[in-house]
């Protein structure tokens, strides 16, 4: 399987870019909140580099930040997004994951992960009071999958053989 | 060793994350420092966002101011009618506030008042569901400070919770973190407002037994000393009635995800309120608002009254006599949350074991005609305001202020 790697730039600018996207674009199109920009960028990063520290590390630097900009404690979406890293670049070893099906499949799944760890570390450390809503995941999870899609498909022009 | 290589950095850099969180959640809010992680990303992010909201309307202010003037003319019209309109309710509201801040005078109330605002454009926003708040243009440099109330033309915003040099975050009322001292306009019911991990508004702690109507207005109570008392916050949506408490949602009036400009309160005032009007002594003002006899020719050969000089005195003006004020003051003082029920009790209260001289039925109202200045040249209030006539002259019953005569 083919092991691609990113250059410095693509590295720090798209997850910065897609911090800046994810504060700035909800308050012009409300439908935005429903999408998480930063985990679909952990998600292209660990896969695409099929690296399981690189993967996590990526995940807790994203998640990190994303939770800077917020007032919550710094570490909810840390170590969500860690998890995920590590598991996107774990399945990336795995799979085939240039395929659109698998794509599609494999950002659900990780959405859906990343919300349980977050619910769980927000309800059962920070004491907030949270109310779990499937109908509101499983509608969140495939609008980030359609669009990750879409958005693998541009990123992969971003990528450098190994 | 080399096999558990990958998972032993997992485990650490969980382990660390944990940790971290419990070192936060330990430490109490207010002692809490700014994490130089998030200056940083602030730092990094809210430039961009405020380059940009730039940019966007230096170009829509060039497309409306410019280019697009289509139908102004019309619009123009419309806002002349509507300026005319408003000029007109003007009038009578100012007179109800007036009348409404002698009587607080009267009773030693001490009001907070906005005196200083700050515009401020909103940025950009945590980007998150589960933390509602957002970012405006202004920080410490600008005079900004922790704690600070923002509003907007349409209602309450939220509070500020952090400030950097020149960029603020404000905690919206939709936050579930967020809580405001509010009251129901009609009702008069106090409660906490807070928002839902939904981002919906919600009253709760109000019993189950009261009366709260879908389309009340919400305001602030100035209980919570952040948000002075009055502003709006929105209008009673639907609400449940739980085994012992109401559950009350809120619909706001601001639209608090699509936010552009917001003010924030940089500096109240408590003091007293002031009235444009001369003041005059709590009889007078109650009389102004209470029922009467009405107009009756006055008998010169009636023992104890004087001649009144030949239209020198409203006779609504001098419907009550002192002892009747007096006490209708007394109830006021007594229950100042109350002040609508109280003027009621007062205007339905007759002075106990009197006669009027003139119909000689036992607790009317007796006409004590006085030379007073004060009443003499008491202005004509606008007929929203004034008592409702009585139909049957020789009739004592007064009749009820409209619900808009109630001091608030």
């Amino acid at each position: 399987m083919e092991v691609y790697r990113f250059s410095l730039p693509v590295t720090l600018i798209f997850p910065l870019l897609a911090i800046f996207l994810q504060a700035f674009l909800p308050l012009r199109f409300s439908f935005f909140s429903i999408l998480d920009l930063p985990l679909l960028i952990v998600i292209f990063f660990a896969m695409a580099r099929r690296s399981q520290v690189a993967g996590l590390i990526t995940g807790a630097a994203i998640g990190l930040l994303q939770d800077s900009l917020t007032h919550q404690p710094l570490g909810l979406y840390g170590i969500a997004k860690t998890v995920v890293g590590y598991g996107a670049s774990s399945l990336g070893v795995k799979l085939d994951v240039e395929s659109v099906g698998t794509r599609f499949l494999v950002i659900t799944g990780f959405d859906i992960i990343h919300e349980i760890i977050y619910f769980t570390i927000a309800h059962g450390m920070v004491r907030l009071n949270l109310h779990w809503n499937w109908a509101h995941e499983l509608e969140s999870a495939l609008a980030n999958a359609i669009f990750g899609v879409f958005l693998f498909a541009l990123m992969d022009r971003l990528k450098d053989r190994a | 060793m080399g096999r558990y290589r990958n998972v032993s950095f997992l485990a650490a850099a969980i382990f660390l994350q944990i940790l971290g969180l419990a070192v936060q959640v330990k430490t109490p809010t207010e002692n809490k420092p700014t994490r130089l992680i998030r200056v940083w990303a602030v730092s990094t992010i809210t430039p961009l966002e405020k380059g940009l909201i730039r940019l966007q309307s230096g170009a829509a202010d060039l497309w409306h101011n410019y280019f697009y003037l289509r139908g102004v003319r019309q619009e123009n019209r419309e806002l002349r009618d509507e300026i005319e309109q408003l000029q007109l309710e003007q009038v009578r509201l100012k007179q109800d506030a007036d009348q409404a801040h002698r009587l607080q005078k009267l009773l030693g109330f001490k009001e907070q008042f906005i005196a200083k605002t700050l515009p401020a454009q909103v940025i950009g926003s945590s980007g998150s569901e589960q933390s509602r708040m957002v970012y405006i243009d202004k920080g410490t440099h600008d005079g900004v400070q922790l704690g600070m109330a923002v509003i907007s033309a349409t209602g309450v915003i939220g509070k500020v919770i952090n400030v950097f040099r020149s960029t603020s975050w404000v905690l919206l009322i939709n936050d579930q973190q967020s809580g405001v001292g509010t009251i129901l306009e009609q009702s008069r019911l106090q409660g906490v407002l807070k928002g839902k991990s939904s981002g919906e508004l919600v009253i709760d702690k109000i019993m189950a037994d009261e009366e709260v109507k879908p389309g009340d207005r919400v305001l602030t109570s100035g209980g919570d000393q952040i948000f002075p008392k009055g502003l709006i916050i929105g209008t009673v949506d639907r609400l449940s009635r739980g085994p012992e408490f109401l559950q009350i949602s809120v619909k706001p009036s601001a639209a608090l995800n699509r936010l552009e400009e917001v003010l924030v309160i940089v500096t109240k005032e408590e003091r007293e309120p002031v009235s444009t009007a001369a003041s005059g002594r709590a009889s007078d003002i109650l009389a102004e608002r209470l029922p009467s006899v009405p107009d009756k020719p006055v008998s010169p050969s009636l023992p104890g009254m004087r001649s009144a000089a030949p239209g020198a005195v409203p006779p609504r003006a001098v419907g009550i006599r002192p002892v009747a004020a007096g006490g209708a003051a007394s109830n006021v003082a007594l229950s100042p949350t109350k002040p609508a029920a109280a003027s009621a009790l007062a205007a339905t209260t007759p002075i106990a074991g009197r006669l009027n001289p003139a119909t000689g039925t036992p607790g009317s109202k007796i006409p004590v005609i006085s030379s007073s200045p004060s009443l003499t040249s008491k202005p004509k209030l606008p007929p929203a305001a004034t008592s409702k006539p009585v139909s049957d002259p020789t009739s004592t019953q007064p009749q009820p202020n409209s619900p808009g005569d109630a001091p608030q």
